[in-house]
């Protein structure tokens, strides 16, 4: 099997997989870090997303060469405390319920943030409108964008 | 939610990929964006036994004017569009579209060649094209052809492009003093295909009247459909309500929607006829600006 030299969170991994394999399940199965979550595997629900170079991406349907020579942040590679802005807003206003679907929607909102300091409500409508939750969070996941924004 | 096993190929120019295109045949697919292609694959509606990738391939994504053409490389991302100063300025229709294709994790990856090669009457590029009048570049073992948008949808997921073809470039013509261009689509949540979808383009004189005019349709027939007699009922006339009205009318009897989830055909009729009208009216604005 093919080797590839993949920079996630700043950190270098070499990992030996099939060359089919999506980056989610390399970053899953191979280099351990289960804080992305598969929900559909078909590009449908955003649960996986990772970014790639600052951009959110779904991983589920990235093939695992498309990140050689990137730089890949997963939700465990955000801040090094669990203090970046968005996470302290998401603690704050307790926006997850079940969790599941959480980590992809603070990768969009950090991803959000980085472009657009200040987002409109629209502006958080459509940036975030890829990541569904079963749990019906939106509500609060926009609240806490706006709470990141002044926390930023 | 995993695909059929599949070769996975990564070539670094053009011609390797042609000739790995050449070698597999029908069982070789390209990849760009893959988000059509992987969740195909992975829900088993297509089992390519090669992947050819080209997105290590230099010099294929990037938006230039050259010599009165805009040129969209092939694997541009559509998030490069949506934020494209040139495109802003000349073709605001690209920032309509964009912004109404999938949401930013899918723009980040998918790519204009992908969204036209993939020849679903569902994506919201080739309605565009078709108003805009495009042409798309090929290259394959003979070198490269111009393909005129109107030759390019054939068939429900079918494309002119061969096999060992390769899409690598978008041109339109830039548009003259007083042009304007509108896309919108009607959806069911944000993010959905379009239940209809209208892309209009049009150039007006100091009369008013209408000198240049294509209208692309998306979603409503098996694959993207020009309004053939609606452009003619503008053409070389005064932009009037009665005008704009007919043209609606005959958009809406001329595709051929089917009825689904998204609605009922005498719906998604219905609702062509109003895309219209409001698509020629904003991009006559915008002509007129
Ligand atoms: C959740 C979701 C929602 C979406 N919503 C929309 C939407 O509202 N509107 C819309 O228009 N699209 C939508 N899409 C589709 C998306 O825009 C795709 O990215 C696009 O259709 C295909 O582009 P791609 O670069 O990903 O192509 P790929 O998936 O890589 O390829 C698609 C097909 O084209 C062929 N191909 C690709 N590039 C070339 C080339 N250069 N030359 C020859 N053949 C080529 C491939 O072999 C394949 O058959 C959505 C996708 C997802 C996952
Ligand atoms: S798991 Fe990737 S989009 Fe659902
Ligand atoms: S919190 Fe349960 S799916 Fe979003």
């Amino acid at each position: 099997m093919p080797s590839y030299t993949l920079d996630i969170n700043n950190k270098i991994y070499t990992v030996d997989v099939d060359q089919q394999m999506p980056l989610l399940w390399v970053i899953r199965d191979f280099v351990g870090l289960t804080g992305t979550k598969f929900g559909c595997g078909i590009a449908q629900c955003g649960a996986c997303t990772v970014h790639i170079d600052g951009n959110p991406v779904r991983s589920c349907s990235f093939p695992v060469m498309g990140a050689v020579g990137k730089k890949i942040t997963t939700i465990e590679g955000i801040s090094a405390n669990i203090d970046h802005a968005v996470q302290k807003a998401w603690i704050e206003l307790q926006v997850p319920q079940c969790g599941y679907c959480q980590s992809g929607q603070i990768m969009a909102a950090t991803a959000l943030l980085k472009r657009n300091p200040k987002p409109s409500d629209s502006d958080i409508d459509a940036a975030m409108q890829g990541i569904l939750c079963r749990c019906g969070t939106y509500q609060r996941i926009r609240k806490a964008i706006h709470r990141a924004a002044e926390l930023v | 939610m995993i695909a059929q096993s599949f070769q996975y190929e990564s070539p670094r120019t053009i011609k390797e990929a042609i000739e790995l295109l050449q070698k597999y045949g029908d069982d070789a697919k390209i990849l760009s964006g893959g988000h059509s292609l992987i969740p195909m694959m992975k829900l088993r509606f297509a089992s390519p036994e090669y992947i050819i990738d080209i997105n290590r391939i230099p010099g294929l994504s990037y938006i230039k004017e050259e010599g009165g053409m805009l040129k969209i490389g092939a694997l541009t991302r559509e998030a490069e569009i949506e934020h494209s100063d040139l495109l802003k300025k000349h073709f605001p229709i690209f920032g309509d579209v964009t912004k109404l294709i999938a949401d930013p994790q899918v723009r980040n990856m998918g790519t204009i060649g992908g969204n036209l090669a993939h020849g679903d009457a569902a994506n919201d590029h080739p309605a565009v094209m078709l108003a805009l009048n495009a042409t798309v570049i090929a290259a394959g073992p003979d070198g490269e052809r111009a393909i005129p948008i109107d030759e390019f949808f054939f068939g429900f997921y079918q494309t002119a492009l061969q096999p060992d073809e390769i899409l690598t470039e978008i041109q339109i013509p830039v548009s003259q003093h007083g042009t304007g261009s509108a896309y919108h689509k009607l959806e069911r949540k944000v993010g959905d295909y379009a239940t209809a979808g209208v892309a209009v383009h049009l150039t007006l004189d100091k009369n008013n009247t209408c000198t240049s005019i294509g209208i692309g349709l998306t979603n409503v027939n098996p694959t993207p459909l020009r309004a053939a007699r609606s452009e003619q009922a503008l053409f070389g006339k005064e932009l009037t309500e009665e005008a704009i009205a007919e043209a609606a009318k005959y958009a809406s009897e001329d595709c051929s929607p089917s009825s689904d989830l998204r609605g009922s055909e005498e719906y998604k009729r219905a609702m062509v006829a109003v895309l219209v009208k409001r698509m020629i009216h904003k991009a006559a604005e915008r002509a007129k600006a």
